[in-house]
């Protein structure tokens, strides 16, 4: 029995999910840079609303698992599903963190201007465009371009790790607000590795084979030293 | 397939009904004590395939056979061959159960009589321990000389098989064996079949497309008498090669 209409729903709601996520990234970003309290409690508001989607999907697939018995690309669709929903709803708690690292230092100006961690979350924010297009058109020709930018994601992140050791160095008082901006590097660095993976499972879903593009992009800086 | 074991190798295999042509050039490996899986919509050929593995097409005019079917190093299609020697090692079970207007002593009992097995203690312990290998006999035991039409579809399917165990073959060709049977009828042959894999080499046709994930090893697709992939079941059920058996196994043929 074919599946495909509901293998196509299945997954125009994992691409609404990843929508969803995208934006409230984009809002946690917008409401660390600008120190918006209001903003930065919505994401938190809206952490409920991604769980509540992963949660539906989930159950989804089990039932099409249940019902069509999906085989070959119906049944990697399905996989794919299931696993994506993860890495959708892991990036929604890093934004959730970022949100909550926003209001801890809500009454205290930065110690220096944001500037590399928005670049990183504007990085991690054309990533996930890339694999949600890619996602929804099936197109499995991504992996160069992704494993170039997390190569970028990953070169910012020891960018902001040194500067910052350095604000601590010069003056233990900046330590608490370092540690917690070290944190929301930290957490971008995770939503681009969490990215990765949804770009693995592409492939998969498409050609069937698994690749591992964190190792593929750690590989590629170890063979050239620095990133594209 | 390259570490298997092969027990049957079938090479440039034509058939003929008169004019029309029901296989084409299908060359396959059929490894020994593996169950392998013929998929393929109605009349792509599947069971015309699997009766050519022991020349049960002999029997129906007009059907020509060209190209090779080797049973362990052998040809099976050169006149020296013995046809009911050949149809001993390779057994057949069909879609209907199709148990002998007999006792179910001697349905089981048939097959070593035809082949010349008379001691009547001899015929009892091929009887039990083929009905024993079926997993029928503790359903049976204390009903063997009543009618094996008084069986249910499940019982005659398995006592039709005892049948064939009885003979001792070394292949068992099946062509839809649980397509008259209930779901568990069904999961009880299938519990079987993956059983009588440590002695037996199994070459079932099927249907049902979640039996031949299930039990097999080795899944062939045919479509239109042609052969279009064969390979691991696992691979072919997730991650087939040629877009004709994605369109088939996900059903959205034609």
């Amino acid at each position: 029995m074919s599946a495909k209409p509901e293998i196509n729903e299945l997954k125009s709601e994992v691409v609404k999910m990843g929508t969803l996520v995208q934006e409230v990234l984009q809002k946690a970003i917008k409401a660390m840079a600008d120190k918006n309290l209001e903003l930065a409690s919505e994401v938190i508001k809206d952490d409920d609303l991604i769980d509540e989607m992963e949660m539906a999907i989930e159950q989804k697939c089990y039932s099409l698992i249940a019902l069509k018995q999906p085989m070959a690309s119906d049944l990697r669709a399905i996989a794919t599903a299931l696993r994506i929903i993860v890495d959708l709803e892991r990036m929604g708690d890093h934004a959730e963190n970022l949100a909550e690292i926003t209001i801890a230092l809500i009454d205290e100006p930065y110690i220096k201007p944001l500037i590399d961690i928005p670049h990183m979350a504007k990085l991690c924010q054309e990533m996930l465009s890339e694999v949600l297009r890619a996602y929804a058109r099936g197109d499995s020709n991504i992996v160069d371009n992704l494993i170039s930018m997390e190569r970028q994601v990953d070169a910012l992140y020891d960018q902001i790790f040194r500067e910052l050791l350095v604000y601590m160095m010069e003056n233990a008082k900046n330590i608490t607000q370092a540690t917690r901006l070290l944190l929301a590097a930290g957490h971008l660095e995770r939503i681009a590795d969490h990215i990765t993976n949804i770009g693995e499972m592409v492939v998969y879903m498409v050609e069937g084979r698994r690749l591992d593009i964190n190792r593929m992009a750690r590989q590629a800086d170890a063979n050239s030293g620095s990133p594209s | 397939m390259s570490e298997e074991k092969i027990k049957i190798e079938v090479r440039n295999l034509n058939l003929f009904y008169g004019t029309f042509q029901a296989l084409r050039d299908i060359s396959l490996q059929i490894p020994e004590k593996r169950i392998t899986a013929i998929i393929g919509p109605s009349g792509c050929g599947k069971s015309s395939f699997l009766r050519t593995l022991n020349r049960l097409h002999d029997l129906i005019p007009g059907a020509v056979v060209k190209g090779e079917v080797i049973l362990d190093g052998r040809n099976i299609y050169t006149d020296s061959v013995d046809v009911v020697e050949l149809r001993k090692r390779v057994g057949m079970v069909f879609q209907r159960p199709c148990a002998f207007p007999m006792s179910v002593y001697d349905n089981v009992a048939y097959g070593p009589r035809l082949h010349g097995v008379r001691r009547k203690r001899q015929l009892d312990e091929i009887v039990e321990k083929s009905l024993k290998m079926a997993n029928l006999w503790e359903e049976v035991k204390d009903r063997l000389h009543e009618r094996a039409q008084n069986l249910s579809g499940g019982q005659q399917q398995r006592l039709v098989i005892a049948r064939v165990l009885a003979v001792n073959p070394e292949v068992i060709l099946m062509d839809e064996p649980a397509s008259a049977l209930d779901p568990i009828s069904t999961a009880r042959l299938e519990e079987l079949i993956i059983e009588l894999k440590k002695n037996y080499t199994i070459v079932i046709v099927t249907h049902n497309l979640q039996q031949a994930a299930r039990v097999s090893d080795y899944t062939a697709f045919l479509l239109n008498g042609e052969l279009v992939e064969v390979g691991r079941t696992q691979e072919i059920f997730v991650n087939p090669k040629d877009k004709r058996t994605e369109d088939y196994i996900t059903g959205r043929f034609g």
